[in-house]
């Protein structure tokens, strides 16, 4: 039992497949996470791959501070997502609503909506980061399976970086990696 | 001593035990070519091994009811008729039993696409049934084409017989009918240039757009499994023949068989990495115009010659 519960283990480490959602960003982190996959970064030595369809995903990479027209949205998507899952949050726009703070048009950040498991700061991040970010939220599926079933509490409450700071290399659940 | 090799056929070589690795090796090559083409490193050996695993272990969404019952049922009837082409494959011959022969063969062969083509419908899923709709007019096209071919060497050989068509001498006319059948190959396995069925990012992901955890998992596996009875007909059909007396000469048969196949998925998976999607018009178009007449050249030749002999 305890050996598929290894296995079971390292397969969510090496096989994380992610569905890209855009709640309302200006593009530029969705073409770093494109660029993410490019043959410069090839994050597929990772196992990543990208799906087109939220049920086939393990993990939901969310862009953009959630606008109202999106809030809906993110939340479907996020029920369509087959669990065991997490959310890794793409940028400053999800993680504080960035420079659109306090916009009448929005009703983000997005942890209002959806439990998020990683943060990746940045205007935008680079592929790194966000490479960096997707093996992290792996990583913490990967643990769930170890230490806790997942029929519980879905997501532990990630600490959330503070309104108006995009760079939180103290914070646990940030990916650390240089901007 | 039959019923023995018999099952050996099924479960080992070239049946299971061979075959499901088999089918995670060549889903790795379909996927290090595209890398290598793009000049990646590409996904660890591993990697098929993994995804199935991790999709084994997720959870799918509630299936209510005889609906949800067929939906679950097409990945596994997928499996099952993909598997049992791959152990029919005359690569060792039998000492007599059950043989099968090319026709049910054939069908084996085409109850995956059948399966994806229902499944689609059966997920109620606008994608799915665009997915569906758009195999079944690839299917059409590519099957009269596939058969013709198929039926041509047969007729040829005077043979339906599996190890009669595994053993026969090479000649032109069977030549031409094993490059059709590498022609049809990348649409019967969904791979560029005719990925319609399944087309990532534009209509989802097609047939499988409903498909979660270890049903998706199924539909993988059936993939790599219709990776490996495809690869293997044709490696069946282009193989020289050994004469197998001893375990020395199975060894040989089965490596050459190995090796063939090998390299026709490298073959596929470059021309898969090196084009684009084609457009479901052109893709008819292009079975029904440019490779029909080949096929109708085949057939009539091998018909005439049977005639003439």
């Amino acid at each position: 039992m305890k050996f598929f519960k290894r296995l079971m283990c390292t397969a969510r480490r090496k096989s994380p497949w992610l569905f890209h959602m855009n709640s309302g960003s200006c593009n530029g982190c969705d073409i770093e996470i494109v660029a993410a996959l490019s043959p410069r970064y090839d994050a597929e030595q990772l196992g990543v791959r990208l799906e087109g369809s939220p049920r086939h995903a393990d993990i939901l990479v969310v862009t953009g501070p959630v606008t109202q027209k999106a809030a809906g949205a993110v939340k479907t998507v996020y029920d369509q997502v087959c669990g065991p899952k997490a959310v890794v949050a793409i940028g400053s726009c999800p993680a504080t609503t960035n420079v659109f703070i306090d916009s009448r048009t929005l009703v983000g950040p997005l942890d209002k909506h959806l439990p998020v498991d990683v943060y990746v700061p940045g205007c935008p991040p680079r592929p790194d980061a966000i490479i960096a970010g997707v093996a992290k939220a792996a990583a913490i599926l990967a643990d769930r399976e170890l230490n806790g079933p997942d029929a519980g509490p879905a997501t532990p409450a990630a600490p959330r970086p503070p309104l108006g700071m995009t760079d939180e290399k103290g914070s646990p659940d940030v990916a650390e990696v240089r901007q | 001593m039959n019923l023995l090799t018999a099952l050996a056929r099924m479960l080992i070589f070239p049946g299971l035990l061979f075959a499901v690795p088999a089918a995670w090796f060549f889903l790795w090559i379909e996927r290090m070519a595209v890398a290598r083409m793009q000049q990646r490193v590409g996904p660890p050996f591993m990697q098929p091994f993994w995804d199935f695993v991790k999709l084994l272990g997720k959870s799918t969404p509630p299936r209510p009811g005889i609906a949800g019952f067929i939906l679950r049922a097409w990945p596994l009837i997928a499996v099952s008729s993909a598997a049992g082409a791959v152990g029919l494959l005359p690569v060792l011959p039998s000492s007599g039993g059950f043989e099968g022969d090319l026709i049910l063969l054939l069908a084996l062969l085409e109850l995956p696409s059948i399966c994806i083509i229902a499944a689609g419908f059966s997920s109620r899923s606008l994608f799915g049934e665009i997915g569906s709709a758009r195999e079944a007019a690839l299917s059409v096209s590519y099957n009269i084409v596939f058969l013709l071919a198929i039926v041509s060497i047969a007729a040829s050989q005077h043979t339906f017989r599996l190890e009669a068509l595994a053993a026969m001498h090479p000649s032109f006319l069977t030549a031409l009918g094993i490059a059709a059948i590498l022609v049809c190959l990348p649409a019967k396995l969904h791979i560029n240039p005719f990925s319609l069925p399944n087309a990532e990012q534009e209509i989802y992901a097609g047939p499988m757009t409903e498909y979660a955890g270890p049903e998706l998992a199924m539909w993988e596996l059936a993939h790599g499994l219709e990776w490996v009875a495809g690869t293997g007909l044709v490696a069946t059909l282009v193989a020289p023949h050994i004469a197998i007396s001893s375990w020395m000469g199975a060894w040989l048969a089965g490596c050459i068989f190995v090796a063939l196949a090998f390299g026709i998925v490298l073959l596929l998976s470059v021309l898969a990495a090196a084009t684009a999607r084609l457009a479901i018009d052109s893709s008819v178009r292009f079975y029904w115009q440019a490779t029909l007449i080949f096929a109708i050249l085949a057939i009539s030749s091998a018909l005439f010659m049977r005639f003439r002999s």
